[in-house]
């Protein structure tokens, strides 16, 4: 082989690319059962899988608290006066179409529920200003001193926030937006799957 | 040549880790005493074995024994659906995503058996595929047992013979120092049907030790292919350098 | 003082950190600048893979710590759930075990190195000191990780070598144990040292380690001092090469083939034939139920075999120890006058290699059953030839007629 030194530089250049190369891939393949490691594990997922709830005995005007990934799920049966009441809160709202807060596309609508059950509201009951569980005020009126004008809804104790009976935050209150809408669908026999959705299922 | 006997005790060193770490694949050292063992018959990997196997584990063992590493979902690794999961092979859990564990109380087990069923997720690992294998073959009739059954692979053993319906019942016959099992009763599987599905069982049993074991293997395929190149690569490198020294 | 020709924004970097922390000169004069025999062969591998073990243990240990519950109640099963559950999981596991024992058998060729070349002779008897504390360490370091897996042999084996301690001071078992008996007590301490205090101190000491051997330079498989003929000018050791590309580079191809080798054992034969895993740990710890053969991970066993080979508990167990702590005394032990196997005669060389043998065979009795008949007066006369190789290497390194080393290095 040639002895010039602009072949032994050329040979010298291609050999430290080859060998950084193989060094990135091989740096590249160890970091990734490192990094994966730290994502959610089975147990985790399996905890965190969707959850079956059975709404068939939800009286209308009743709510009920199941749990999905640590956080409580309400399901709220809305009669439909609940249901009437809701267009008509727009103008205390802070975000009444829902254009900032968390909600599958499905239930991007005033009602923020299904198309198939309109008085279903299915809503992660967490208070978006700080973490608290907002408590039931369902009944409209000056009932539970909410007020003559209550519409019904969700009152936050922790900071004073008020959500009405679509789970959408009032305007002049610490929370920023309207409570979450977890992915859901309905099952064959009418249980409600909290967690997952036709769109990507589990 | 220096290089030329360096690379070669390189190499040598390589291959001979290489051949110990093959060879040592196949011959691990197990939890049990100088036994003559049945090698079992099974094929790793054969996913219709497996699923047999797991069929049978439900049936027949998780009335008594967990497997309480194990998550039902971890059977589609197998080629078992979600579906099919829930419908066959779950009997008491509610969630796919459950472990296998068991209703047996440890205390009611430690009075009717002496010892509580062992869990089996990792008993493979303990035992190894052969004394598995002849284990679950070895039971005979015994009456001076608590169960009236004995084992040649584990002797005084605290299990019945879970499986006597399908294997028939044994007997443990001959003179003193010469004796053998005899089948005297027959069971509903025949002696072949019988040899396969404890294969089926041991080949599960020995996948649930260690699930992510084909994974293992071919991942380690790819990890060497890349040493094997480094190495070249590498030592090109270090050469060319080095023309520069004396 | 910048000398590059143009002042690109790294070397105004460089210049701003110099100022400030001696980046450049630490890699001048110990990576760049710093000059090592060009001789090195072989054996001189394992120095730089003993640290890539270091660092891949301390990696895939911090990964195993995010999963691992050191509570008697849940340890055995966390450490299912690592190989089951979590992502990768068994993978990360296996390194660790295999890098266990790998890092055993890289740090005995190392120690052999340096057996052979007289590595721990003046003016390096404190690179052998630190040496030794590396370890002895390692020894703790590993001793204490054994007992996490909480399996039978994990149990079972810190019972019987703590008990050790019992027969020299119950007192001190009782301390050591935080208990009457090894239990959870045992095994939350044993990983705090294990995860903190012992790799803590490891890497300390493989750093002043490092420097005290920079301080006076590398042998060399000829034992020769290069630093005795220097470049008139330039003052280099004429048969010194810059660390760093030559051996950096040479250590990458041992890299390559260690990790080669690492792969092959942590994909195709993680148990290693029960060496490196054992069965019996696939079992949880029974506090109620002794396995049948207690015996230590393999890199203990000719410890362990000096240990049984005594009758006595007590002086058994004090020529275990001294088996391990009479390393120490091997620069003041060894009279001879050249320091590489090399050129030391034939005396020197059979008690070498009775040395090494004794080691080997020792190493082997320590994993069979004591009772079997031939076990107990093998590891007897292996115990007296390996005291032997050091307590008489004052009279027979004396007499051993060496060849006088070479000026400069050979090959």
């Amino acid at each position: 082989m040639s002895d010039s030194h602009s072949d032994n530089g050329g040979r010298r250049r291609f050999l430290i690319g080859a060998a950084g190369a193989l060094g990135a891939a091989g740096a590249a393949a160890v970091a990734t059962p490192f990094v994966m490691s730290m994502l959610p594990s089975a147990r985790a997922k399996a905890a965190g899988a969707p959850v079956e709830i059975d709404v068939s005995k939800l009286e209308p005007g009743m709510m009920m608290t199941s749990e999905w990934r640590g956080q409580p799920v309400w399901v709220v049966n809305r009669t439909p006066e609940m249901l009437a009441q809701l267009a008509k809160n727009a103008d205390r709202l802070r975000d009444p179409g829902s254009e900032n807060s968390e909600q599958p596309e499905y239930c991007k609508n005033p009602n923020r529920s299904t198309a198939e059950h309109p008085n279903l509201l299915v809503v992660v009951g967490i208070c978006t200003h700080l973490g608290c569980s907002p408590q039931d005020r369902m009944k409209a009126g000056n009932g539970a001193g909410m007020g003559e004008d209550w519409p019904g809804g969700f009152f936050c104790p922790c900071h004073g926030s008020k959500f009405d009976m679509a789970a959408r935050v009032f305007q002049n209150v610490p929370a920023p937006l309207n409570m979450r809408i977890p992915p859901h669908m309905y099952l064959a026999d009418g249980r409600l799957l909290v967690g997952a959705d036709k769109s990507k299922g589990a | 040549m220096k290089q030329h006997s360096r690379l070669m005790k390189l190499l040598a060193a390589f291959a001979a880790a290489s051949a110990l770490s093959l060879g040592l694949m196949n011959q691990p050292s197990f939890a049990h005493e100088e036994l003559a063992l049945d090698h079992a018959p099974i094929v790793e990997g054969d996913k219709g074995s497996l699923q047999r196997g797991a069929r049978a584990f439900a049936n027949y063992c998780q009335n008594c024994h967990s497997a309480q590493y194990l998550r039902y979902s971890r059977l589609t690794d197998i080629g078992l659906t979600e579906e099919e999961i829930k419908a066959n092979l779950m009997f008491s859990s509610e969630k796919v995503g459950d472990t296998m564990t068991v209703a047996l109380d440890k205390a009611d087990a430690k009075a009717w058996f002496g010892n509580p069923p062992p869990d089996l997720s990792v008993e493979a690992r303990v035992r190894g595929a052969d004394w598995l294998y002849s284990y679950l073959r070895g039971f005979y009739k015994d009456s001076s047992r608590p169960t009236g059954w004995n084992n040649t692979v584990y002797h005084n053993v605290g299990m019945p013979h879970v499986l006597y319906e399908l294997q028939g019942v044994q007997e443990w016959v001959g003179e003193e120092g010469h004796k053998t099992l005899k089948l005297t009763h027959p069971g509903k599987l025949s002696e072949a049907e019988y040899t396969q599905f404890t294969a089926d069982l041991v080949n599960y049993l020995v996948w649930m030790a260690e699930p992510a074991k084909a994974t293992r293997i071919q991942i380690g395929v790819l990890a060497i292919f890349f040493f094997v190149l480094a190495f070249f690569v590498t030592l090109a490198l270090k050469k060319e350098f080095w023309k520069d020294i004396h | 003082m910048s000398t590059s020709p143009q002042n690109t924004k790294l070397a105004q970097l460089t210049e701003w950190i110099d100022a400030r922390f001696p980046m450049s000169s630490i890699w001048r004069d110990h990576i760049s600048e710093y000059y090592a025999p060009k001789n090195f062969n072989f054996w001189y591998y394992f120095g730089s893979l003993a640290m890539l073990v270091l660092v891949i243990q301390l990696v895939t240990g911090i990964f195993l710590t995010m999963n691992y519950k050191p509570d008697a109640r849940f340890a055995f099963a966390s450490v299912e759930y690592i190989m089951r559950d979590v992502n990768y999981g068994w993978l990360i596991r296996y390194m660790h075990s295999t890098g266990a024992s790998m890092f055993f058998v890289v740090v005995y060729l190392h120690m052999c190195r340096g057996l052979m070349y007289g590595s721990y002779r003046k003016p390096r008897e404190l690179v052998w000191i630190v040496g030794m504390a590396i370890y002895l360490c390692l020894m703790g370091e590993a001793f204490m990780g054994y007992l996490l897996p909480w399996g039978q042999m994990s149990y079972w084996g810190a019972q019987v070598i703590i008990s050790l301690f019992d027969a020299i001071s119950p007192p001190l078992a009782l301390w050591i144990r935080g208990d009457f008996v090894v239990s959870d007590a045992t095994l939350n301490r044993f990983f705090a040292f294990h995860v903190i205090a012992l790799p803590l101190v490891l890497v300390g000491l493989v750093l002043v380690h490092i420097i005290a051997l920079h301080e006076v330079g590398s042998n060399n498989p000829d034992g020769v001092e290069i630093k005795k003929h220097k470049d008139p000018v330039t003052h280099i050791p004429l048969d010194g090469i810059n660390f760093h590309p030559y051996y950096t580079l040479k250590d990458l191809v041992g890299v390559s083939v260690f990790l080669g080798i690492f792969s092959a054992i942590v994909f195709f034969a993680p148990e290693m034939g029960g060496y490196f895993l054992e069965a019996n740990n696939f079992i949880p710890a029974d506090p109620m139920k002794t396995p049948p053969h207690i015996a230590p991970v393999w890199y203990f066993t000719p410890f362990y075999a000096i240990l049984r080979a005594i009758p006595q508990k007590q002086l058994g167990v004090i020529a275990m120890g001294a088996a391990v702590l009479i390393f120490l005394a091997l620069p003041w032990l060894d009279r001879g006058l050249v320091k590489s196997i090399r050129y030391r005669g034939t005396l020197y060389k059979t008690a070498f290699g009775l040395f090494i043998t004794a080691f080997l065979i020792l190493g082997y009795m320590g994993t069979q059953d004591p009772n079997l008949w031939y076990v107990n007066p093998t590891s007897q006369i292996c115990t007296v030839i390996y005291f032997s190789f050091f307590l008489l290497m004052p009279i027979y390194t004396r007499l051993d007629k060496s060849r006088p080393a070479p000026e400069r290095v050979t090959s």
